[in-house]
């Protein structure tokens, strides 16, 4: 177990600490000195313009992707220096909601919400099947689609069954990757309501990233945002905003409130003689 | 876990000129040889994490099952018929020559001998890395492009143990049985040709067959396949798990699978028949081969 910091009480510090936080691909900047402090029960919402690295931020935390500078602690522990075994154990304790619910094709949905189950408890099928029926009747889905293949199932659906899948273990902190993108309104509402009802029911952190405001000032806490490498100053910071939800809408930057209010302003413009200078 | 990298190399080739041109010509050349050598290592890791993983933690019964009934039950038919097949076209390119020379009733030993040597192994390899081998790259590479396999990540599976060592142990396992089919289809193929369409005689084919073909040569085919099978298993699941994004990439993945199988398999044929000819000659130098 790794712990740079001082040491804390488990319950004082943050369960998520960012720290000096840069990822590179090849030579494409995406994250570029981080930091980030999600305290326990929190709920934040990453939000920023495509491209500025939000995913990438998500799957840093759950250790998808390995850090090219900086670190990630999660619980006081350095989750990129573990092995195997004990990335295994701490990654249990996580939820990841997927922007494509990634279910298994091969799988029914019942078999997909046991996995996480059969996977870190050694749970028999049989022994799972409570548990699988009480989450999906929690995010609203009747026993009769325990049987059906993720293909015979609405996006709405899927949607919910990667909430159930997600939330089966009742993790510590739940990762939500635009959790409401490709939704109706109606059904994009019902997954803001299954979040807050989440976190009402367990003590969940949760760190969502998101292009939707409503369901950002919605479910949120706090909000974060990120704005694009390319579009910065070599020494300005990656977060232009942090702050409640109320904050968010009384913010004097320009490129948050542009954000928030869903203006193109002279980007379009700016788009375009990019691509003509090319 | 993924690593993002700092690895681009900076591009400050010279690239005007003839000169300019040979030298991008040579440093494209060894780009090739680098990235070979790269996919080479690669792959050797992955292997050796695949077989790492068969002495820690041995997958559930319910993902080793429809891997042997897909990967093995599945293609027996296909093998068959093909077995049948080139059991016949052997009989039918070789009676000629074996008649101008009179030695008609010597096609089973030929064709029984090919079979169990060559053919048998190499055909249901290559029947298997076409079937299988394809469909595994496509799967695990549509799982790897819609985020399936980071999905088994977070849920604390390891991809390798939970994906490829079922499939590598299907396909090690099952091929010697498919072989075995493949080598009796073609057996029964070119007895049925040579004995019923050309009147050759029964007893003599059989006999003949009996006096050249022994254990050793099918102990040799089914041995060499073995190989194949961990060759298609490997390649095919690593192309899977390094498909390009998109469609076009899964697609890649499943043509590049079958295709470096292929290679695979023939070299490894020309090495393992070597190989195998000095073993027999060290064990039974009396005996010609």
């Amino acid at each position: 177990m790794t712990n740079e910091q001082t040491p804390k009480k488990a319950a004082d510090r943050a369960l998520i600490e960012i720290s000096n936080l840069s990822l590179q691909f090849g030579r494409q900047g995406v994250l570029r000195n981080l930091n980030l402090s999600i305290p326990r029960g929190q709920t934040v919402s990453i939000i920023g313009e495509s491209g500025c690295g939000k995913t990438v931020l998500l799957k840093t935390i759950i250790a998808l992707l390995r850090p090219t500078s900086g670190h990630v602690l999660f619980d006081g522990q350095r989750l990129d220096e573990m092995n195997d075994k004990e990335l295994t154990a701490q990654r249990a304790r996580f939820g990841f909601v997927f922007q494509t619910a990634a279910l298994f094709d091969s799988m029914t949905i019942a078999e997909n919400v046991a996995f996480p189950l059969r996977e870190n408890r050694g749970m028999s099928m049989q022994k799972a099947e409570p548990i699988v029926r009480e989450s999906l009747a929690e995010v609203g889905l009747p026993a009769s689609v325990m049987d059906k293949r993720p293909a015979q199932l609405s996006g709405g659906m899927r949607k919910r069954v990667g909430l159930a899948r997600a939330l089966v273990m009742e993790p510590e902190a739940v990762l939500y990757d635009e959790p409401t993108t490709g939704l109706d309104p109606i059904v994009s509402d019902v997954i803001n309501e299954l979040m807050i009802r989440t976190r009402q029911k367990h003590p969940v952190t949760s760190v969502a990233v998101t292009h939707d405001m409503k369901n950002a000032r919605k479910v949120s806490d706090r909000i974060v945002m990120l704005y694009p490498l390319s579009r910065l100053e070599p020494k300005e910071s990656q977060v232009i905003f942090d702050g409640t939800p109320d904050e968010i809408l009384k913010s004097k930057d320009k490129r948050v409130s542009q954000f928030v209010r869903g203006e193109a302003g002279e980007r379009l413009m700016e788009m375009q003689e990019k691509a003509a200078n090319y | 876990m993924s690593q993002a990298t700092l690895s681009t190399p900076t591009d400050d080739r010279p690239r005007g000129g003839l000169m300019g041109a040979v030298f991008n010509s040579i440093a494209d050349l060894g780009a090739v040889v680098i990235r070979w050598i790269e996919t080479l290592g690669d792959m050797t890791l992955f292997a050796l994490r695949t077989v790492s993983w068969l002495f820690t933690r041995l997958p559930r019964r319910d993902t080793l099952i429809p891997a042997f009934y897909n990967i093995g039950v599945l293609s027996l038919p296909v093998i068959a018929l093909t077995g049948t097949f080139i059991g016949m076209v052997l009989a039918v390119q070789s009676y000629a020559q074996f008649k101008a020379f009179g030695f008609e009733t010597r096609l089973g030993a030929m064709i029984n001998m090919s079979m169990c040597r060559e053919l048998g192994p190499v055909l249901a390899a290559t029947m298997l890395a076409g079937r299988v081998g394809s469909a595994l790259a496509a799967e695990i590479g549509t799982m790897r492009v819609t985020e399936q396999i980071d999905a088994l990540v977070t849920m604390g599976a390891n991809p390798i143990q939970y994906l490829v060592v079922p499939r590598f142990l299907a396909c090690l396992l099952m091929i010697p049985s498919l072989t075995i089919m493949g080598i009796f289809m073609g057996v029964v193929g070119g007895w049925l040709y040579a004995v019923h369409i050309f009147n050759i005689d029964s007893y003599h084919y059989w006999n003949n067959s009996q006096a050249f073909v022994d254990n050793w040569d099918l102990f040799y085919g089914v041995f060499k396949s073995v190989f194949f099978g961990a060759t298609i298993a490997i390649v095919s699941c690593y192309r899977g798990f390094h498909c390009a994004p998109g469609a076009e990439g899964v697609g890649r993945a499943a043509t590049a699978a079958f295709v470096l199988s292929f290679v695979i398999i023939i070299m490894l044929d020309l090495g393992l028949s070597i190989g195998l000819d000095a073993v027999h000659d060290y064990i039974w130098p009396e005996v010609v081969r």
